[in-house]
């Protein structure tokens, strides 16, 4: 009897070690033999621990499970089927490519991994040159999935064409925005996919060392990804001589210290150097002058773990995919204070409202919607009333938002919109690295003058206005640049959370 | 992961630095391995640190102290460390922060009397789909409520 437990860190956080334990138990109980596989998830966190039975061939899933379901799990009477997990209307309803194998696999298993499609993408571009591999990224549209949305092969020809002794790729995983778990899900679920990602990248630029910078908060996907990384080694996919192609590429991964900021690719090569994590000015940019001083990628987690499937089926099949100038998939998140909870890989175009509304079935409390704050604590407040806005990198920016990692945070009619204000200034006051006076100073202003609107003093409405433009304008990252979208989405939206104290007063 | 502190030995500690000066940018590795050594960077290690890297002391402070897991004394035997971030915030982390701290006693950065639990806050530990969410060392927990932070309290003995 072959069982799927997951082991990824939203799963234990619910118990999946428990329930894990507790099948082995039964089955040990009725002289069943398990086989049992602690996958990635399949990411309906609602659902989780998702316990899976392959039944000939075909997963049938059970949850939320529980310890005390085991046994009725093993006997088949489990009131918590779900039926095959494949034909869920959650998974039918995706278009998973970069996460096609995550929930499926077990992570740590290369012949898994190779068994549903990894390593032909990397065998596709070991044949190619250099310049073939960055045209194939480039045409693909793939554009940084970290928040920025530039385009990933615009970035690679860069450092593709820099001369230097020796290049580096660098995978940013210090994903730290709220409502943002794309990047650890992929890291705990289906690690190779972002090895075999660097190894493209690396090939394609002439880098033959990478590093993942990867935040300390996420101890799960560290110890996932460090016994990846041995793994491959030890199979010869990553070392001197990279599947026999000749070629050189190895990586280390890297532990954060718990500063936001460096999820800024320039603080974070700061930090990689064993610096504080302060911002550096661009130009130079890191394409050039990276990570001790040589031509560096700086790329997200999710932009490099969608390159393996780019080069398995080709960059026209994933351009086919999105709206605009926005191709292939978005890996939603879905998060927050709502029904169904979790990770919906979707091509762009997709309505905000669809998402909140129709797929995670509005909120966990039942109470209506009041804002979604979409991508991350440095993204705007959506209103309902802009629900029509469809994901894409220039709907959002029209709309007056960002789309970020896409991550969206759900709160109901509970949430105290001017509170949620104060806490994005008390945030990047905490956050930030200290280098350019309108974050440093400015966030800690902007908490005190909150703090006045609360207290009834309307005439520091304005002054909030003018302190968020000199913010926006005068800041050297995004981190005190697009502090102002929360802020200024929560003004303007919900005028009526920054004038209720006010009346009180009176 | 437990935080009493065996007493600093130049030698252990100049082992841990010397497996990691062949690296580039050695010195956030460095100070994770004293700090998973010795709970803490203790102060002795400092010149051990700035000779091998060749850095300055200045240099070195303004590392350990611009990071948030760095910590100059040892915590108490338990860190648990509290998503106060947005999405956490949806479901009610406000509430469960104030409550724990309450509770212990104590605030934010605090350690109970007895050294049991020292209290940090977190920015989002990715479990943003099944929130409130909290680590106990490095064990996470999802949809945390009182009568769960109550149990999780008692275990550790705060």
């Amino acid at each position: 009897m072959k069982i799927y437990v997951p082991a990824d860190s939203a799963a234990l956080a619910l118990g999946a070690d428990d329930v894990a334990a507790a099948i082995m138990a039964q089955a040990h109980a009725r002289g069943v033999s398990v086989d049992l596989v602690r996958n990635g998830t399949r990411g309906m966190i609602w659902l989780e621990p998702l316990v899976e039975v392959e039944v000939e061939g075909v997963r049938h899933g059970f949850g939320p499970a529980t310890v005390d379901d085991a046994g009725t799990i093993l006997d088949g009477t489990s009131a918590k089927a779900l039926g095959p997990v494949d034909e869920l209307d959650w998974m039918q309803r995706q278009t998973r490519l970069t996460f096609a194998r995550c929930g499926i696999i077990d992570p740590l298993s290369l012949k898994d991994y190779q068994a549903h499609g990894g390593l032909a993408g990397l065998k596709r571009a070991i044949a190619m040159n250099s310049t073939e591999i960055v045209e194939e990224v480039t045409t693909s549209g793939l554009r940084g999935r970290g928040g920025a949305g530039f385009p990933t092969g615009i970035k690679w020809n860069t450092v593709r064409q820099a001369q230097a002794a020796q290049k580096y790729i660098v995978c940013n995983a210090d994903e730290g925005d709220s409502g943002t778990f794309a990047d650890r899900m992929i890291m705990e679920g289906d690690p190779f996919t972002l090895i075999e990602g660097m190894i493209i990248a690396g090939l394609g630029v002439g880098a033959t060392r990478g590093y993942v910078y990867l935040r300390s908060e996420y101890p799960d996907a560290i110890s996932v990804m460090t016994r990846a990384v041995e793994i491959a080694r030890a199979a010869g996919v990553l070392g001197p001589d990279v599947l026999r192609s000749g070629r050189a590429f190895d990586l280390e991964i890297r532990k954060g210290a718990g500063a936001y900021v460096c999820g800024e690719e320039t603080s974070l090569l700061n930090s990689l150097e064993g610096k504080r994590g302060v911002v550096r000015a661009k130009p130079p940019l890191p394409a050039l002058q990276g990570f001790l001083g040589q031509p560096t990628v700086v790329n997200n987690v999710i932009s490099l773990a969608t390159v393996p499937v780019i080069f398995e089926k080709g960059a026209q099949f994933y351009a086919d995919f999105g709206l605009g100038r926005s191709r292939g998939t978005v890996t939603l998140q879905i998060a927050g204070n709502v029904a169904r909870g979790g990770l919906f890989e979707t091509a762009f175009g997709m309505s905000l409202g669809a998402v909140v509304t129709d797929i995670a079935g509005g909120t966990a409390s039942g109470r209506p919607v009041k804002a979604v704050q979409v991508g991350g604590p440095l993204g705007a407040y959506m209103p309902v009333s802009e629900f029509d806005t469809a994901l894409g990198y220039e709907e959002f920016d029209a709309a007056g938002g960002l789309i970020g990692h896409a991550g969206l945070v759900v709160f109901d009619d509970s949430a105290d919109m001017l509170r949620m204000a104060r806490f994005a200034m008390e945030f990047c006051a905490v956050e930030s690295c200290g280098k350019c006076t309108p974050c440093r100073i400015g966030a800690v202003r902007g908490v005190e003058t909150i703090d006045r609107i609360a207290a009834g003093d309307g005439t520091a409405i304005p002054l909030l206005t003018d302190l968020c433009e000199t913010m926006k304008d005068g800041s050297l990252c995004a981190l005190g640049g697009f502090t102002p979208f929360p802020v200024m989405s929560a003004l303007t939206h919900f005028p009526d959370d920054f004038a209720r104290m006010k009346e009180a007063a009176e | 992961m437990t935080l009493s502190a065996p007493a600093p030995d130049l030698d252990d500690m100049r082992a841990i630095i010397a497996q990691h000066t062949g690296l580039e940018g050695p010195l956030l590795p460095i100070l994770h391995a004293l700090q998973d050594s010795f709970g803490h960077i203790p102060d002795v290690a400092m010149p051990l640190i700035t000779e091998a890297l060749n850095i300055s002391r200045a240099e070195l402070h303004g590392v350990i102290s611009f990071y948030h897991d760095f910590r100059d004394t040892p915590a108490g035997r338990h860190v648990l460390k509290i998503c106060r971030a947005e999405a956490c915030q949806a479901v009610g982390a406000d509430a469960l922060a104030e409550a724990a701290l309450r509770k212990l006693g104590i605030d934010w950065h605090g350690t109970t009397p007895n050294g049991a639990v020292t209290v940090e806050p977190v920015y989002c530990l990715g479990l943003c789909a099944c929130g409130p969410a909290l680590m106990l060392d490095d064990k996470v927990m999802g949809r945390v409520d009182g009568a769960k932070l109550d149990t999780l309290l008692a275990e550790v003995g705060a």
